[in-house]
């Protein structure tokens, strides 16, 4: 380790409600914890929701699950991977005051979190949305047609329709939360190459590396749910 | 609780020339309010504002129980009476008794508690005030385009599919609401994990604390699930998915698990708090430590677990089976036991104490007494076959009345009343604060007593007219005038509390005599960082000493006994 990379040569900060370093770092990562548990039990009920149709529609939801390509999701999952993997160097970096080390890392973890996003667009939802397969009134009819196109037996629409209904609000919604890890990771970023007061340990860069494998976790979960779903 | 740095000269610093600044007098600019990171300044705005939301939700109470003293149900049109009550409900658990003890007296007093100087995240706590008006603004907003018509409990279809009214704006504001409480419970967890001062270990924490700390748990565990399910809701309508209506495929029995879930465990996010407030009240007016202080702290972490494994109770008419009716009738069971554990242990801490009856002491009585009746009566709630004829009736509505109202309102105004000092170094007026918690009490049972009748009667609640059996309109009468006793009781604090700031005399560190970190170590109002010095604990909690207290309140009335004496012989 070069110590010319190092941010901070002084001190971290401590805010005026903590007695000191120490205590200051287990309560931010403890309430980071905290945090993850209540978003376990946000998306918990999605979760529920999603297993309790699929074992009600089981075969019509196998249908309808074959207009999903396992192969995009499974390449989204190892970008998440890789991305997760890329955190957690930039976690050690940090705590090793390897400043530059810890951009890099941040830098690609974004990239992925990007790439995410935009294969998600371009090869799953976008094609979707515009030949009508989302929910919205009409449906009905574009599914049918939309099978057919792509040589798959259709399901009962109106299942496949529950169906997508919940992929959407399952993918959206974790995509949701790797758009806004995009921004704080940005933030972070900004933050740590302004030297700014906010972030003068390795912590915050812990604490969005632990939501970060949680978005991760949430996909690994939600990857063999939706697209890898077994034969009825 | 005793602590070894006691300083003399803090005690005498109301005498200084040059008086100390505290909280409030640190800063006088707008912005330094609407940007405080300072927990007594969020506590002040969250009181200013769950105030104003009770004012809101007690005016739609008002429209109900006008309407309802005449079997015609004639003052208002049926969408209007829907409209009102879902006001009433949905204004009074989520944006009123949710917030109300957790952001008003767990955000000034939980660090000044546990001997920290502020909670562990401030600016997040700033945040929660900001989220919870924001989530109040859209629901007022939903108000004004002409209100919402589904019930606080948003059953579906109706909420999904038939309502006509601006139901999106209100599950949004719901929602918000819901992660302000969520910030608030993040923000107690970690601070009671790793903020307590040296030598505060868990068990001499105050019990308050101890309550607290479980509605957080209960909080990020429970939140979140509502939070979703109601967006759930949002996209049904707005989408036309079928997840919760059966026209769509859906399943609305889901939809009362998953609000349930989250409903049932709420009751305890309203009660625990209350319940917290309560161990304090009794063991300063008792001057006793609380009995079994071990097991009122457990068992409020007994509540919060149990609370999570019985929401079926309110569904034993709703197709679920009846094997599952018998399991969550039995646990339901069960939740009694923590709350008895405290009801036993705060009588047996007034037993051989020597009870003060003080203002904040006959709020604590009036909840004991009306606390214990909603508790029972929610065990003929819990058997499912009473419950099959109660259900759907005012005796429901009587139940949770008893236990919301006359626990934790009861148990806030008790709680404001015990702390009012401290908060903003002011007393009021003794006489109108007893008459008010009287007059309180009084109203409450008149309002509500009666709705158990009505219930056993069979008076269907959510109806707004009972022409098919007149003879309810005595009990409906009776009601509706406890109302306005109940109305002019909560309306006395307002004026003689605020009263007070202006020309109330000043309470001095320790009016009560109290034990406890907030008032052996802070000042009344507090410094902004809470204490002068940094804290060291090396006490018991709760180190009253009711012998001692009663023995030197015999002798000082033997004294004054003897001048007495003197003076006539
Ligand atoms: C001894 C503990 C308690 C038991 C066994 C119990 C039992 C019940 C049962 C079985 C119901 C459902 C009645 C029905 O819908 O047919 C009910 C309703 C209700 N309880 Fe309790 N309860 C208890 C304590 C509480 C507490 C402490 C609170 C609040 C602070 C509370 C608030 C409510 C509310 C709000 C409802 C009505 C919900 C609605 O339908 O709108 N309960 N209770
Ligand atoms: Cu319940």
């Amino acid at each position: 380790m070069s110590s010319h990379e190092s941010t901070h040569p002084d001190a971290p900060v401590v805010y005026e409600q903590f007695e000191d370093i120490g205590q200051q770092q287990e309560t931010y990562v403890l309430g980071m914890w905290s945090f993850l548990v209540n978003e376990t039990m946000f998306f918990a009920p999605l979760f529920f929701v999603y297993g309790l149709y699929t074992w009600k529609h089981h075969a019509d939801f196998y249908l309808a699950h074959a207009l999903l390509d396992w192969r995009i999701g499974g390449i989204n999952t190892f970008i998440l991977l890789m991305s997760s993997f890329a955190v957690a160097l930039s976690v050690h970096y940090a705590q090793k005051g390897r400043t530059r080390a810890q951009l890099n890392c941040l830098w690609f973890t974004i990239a992925c979190a990007a790439a995410f996003i935009w294969i998600k667009l371009q090869f799953e939802w976008i094609p979707k949305i515009s030949h009508g397969v989302f929910p919205n009134p009409e449906f009905i009819q574009n599914y049918p047609h939309y099978a057919m196109e792509h040589g798959v037996p259709a399901a009962d629409p109106y299942k496949a329709r529950l169906y997508y209904s919940l992929y959407f609000a399952i993918t959206g919604l974790h995509a949701l939360h790797v758009a806004i890890g995009i921004i704080v990771f940005l933030a972070l970023i900004y933050l740590i190459k302004k030297k700014s007061s906010l972030i003068t340990d390795y912590i915050p860069t812990e604490m969005v590396g632990l939501y970060w494998h949680f978005v991760d976790l949430v996909w690994i979960f939600l990857y063999p749910l939706f697209y890898l779903m077994p034969r009825p | 609780m005793s602590a070894t740095v006691v300083d003399k000269t803090q005690e005498e610093g109301l005498h200084e020339p040059h008086p100390k600044k505290n909280y409030l007098t640190a800063d006088h600019t707008i912005k330094s309010w609407l940007l405080t990171v300072d927990h007594k300044r969020i506590a002040v705005l969250y009181l200013i504002s769950t105030t104003f939301f009770f004012f809101l939700g007690s005016i739609a109470a008002a429209f109900i129980r006008a309407e309802l003293t005449n079997p015609m149900g004639t003052l208002l049109t049926s969408e209007t009476y829907n409209k009102m009550f879902s006001a009433h409900g949905i204004i009074m658990v989520f944006f009123f008794l949710v917030a109300v003890i957790p952001g008003v007296l767990g955000n000034f007093l939980l660090p000044i508690m546990v001997g920290a100087r502020d909670l562990a995240f401030p600016r997040l706590n700033l945040l929660s005030w900001y989220v919870f008006m924001a989530g109040g603004t859209c629901f007022v907003i939903a108000l004004m385009m002409g209100g919402v018509d589904a019930g606080w409990t948003f059953y579906t279809p109706l909420s999904s599919l038939y309502s006509n009214t601006p139901i999106t704006l209100a599950l949004v504001g719901v929602f918000f609401a819901g992660f302000a409480s969520i910030f608030t419970g993040l923000n107690f967890i970690a601070t009671v994990h790793k903020m307590r001062a040296p030598g505060m270990t868990w068990f001499r924490m105050p019990l308050f604390v101890w309550g607290q700390y479980a509605t957080g748990v209960i909080m990020i565990l429970g939140t979140p699930v509502i939070a979703i399910t109601l967006l759930m809701v949002a996209i049904e309508r707005m989408f036309k998915i079928g997840i919760f209506s059966p026209e769509l495929g859906g399943d609305p029995v889901l939809f009362q698990h998953l609000f349930w879930f989250y409903s049932h465990p709420a009751v305890y996010i309203m009660l625990l708090p209350g319940m917290a407030v309560i161990s304090e009240l009794m063991a300063c007016f008792s001057r006793r430590p609380v009995f079994g202080y071990k097991f009122v702290a457990f068992s409020s972490i007994g509540i919060a677990a149990l609370s999570f494994l019985v929401w079926g109770h309110h569904m034993f008419v709703s197709s679920q089976s009846v094997l599952q009716g018998i399991v969550f009738s039995l646990i339901s069971f069960l939740v009694a036991v923590p709350s008895a554990i405290k009801v036993f242990n705060w009588a047996l801490t007034m037993w051989k104490g020597s009870v003060h009856f003080t203002t904040p002491m006959i709020y604590a009585l009036g909840f004991l007494g009306l606390f214990v009746v909603g508790g029972l009566t929610g065990l003929y709630l819990a058997a499912i076959d009473t419950d099959v004829h109660l259900t759907g009736t005012y005796f429901v509505v009587a139940h949770f009345h008893y236990v919301m109202v006359g626990g934790t309102i009861m148990a806030f105004l008790g709680g404001l009343h015990f702390w009012w000092p401290k908060m903003f170094g002011r007393m009021y007026s003794e006489f109108w604060g007893k008459l008010s918690a009287i007059i309180v009490f009084v109203g409450f049972n008149f309002t509500f007593f009666p709705q158990f009748i009505l219930g056993y009667l069979g008076m269907p609640r959510r109806y707004h007219y009972y022409y098919f059996a007149p003879e309810w309109q005595v009990y409906h009468v009776l009601s509706s005038a406890g109302s306005t006793v109940l109305g002019i009781g909560f309306l006395m604090p307002a004026f003689y509390l605020t009263a007070s700031l202006i020309n109330g005399k000043r309470a001095g560190r320790n009016p009560w005599g109290a034990k406890g970190l907030e008032w052996e170590h802070a000042d009344s109002p507090p410094v902004t960082l809470n204490f002068d010095k940094p804290v060291v604990v090396t006490g018991p909690v709760y180190d009253y000493d009711a012998e001692k207290d009663s023995e030197m309140i015999r002798a000082g009335q033997r004294l004054v006994d003897m001048v007495k004496g003197e003076e006539e012989k």
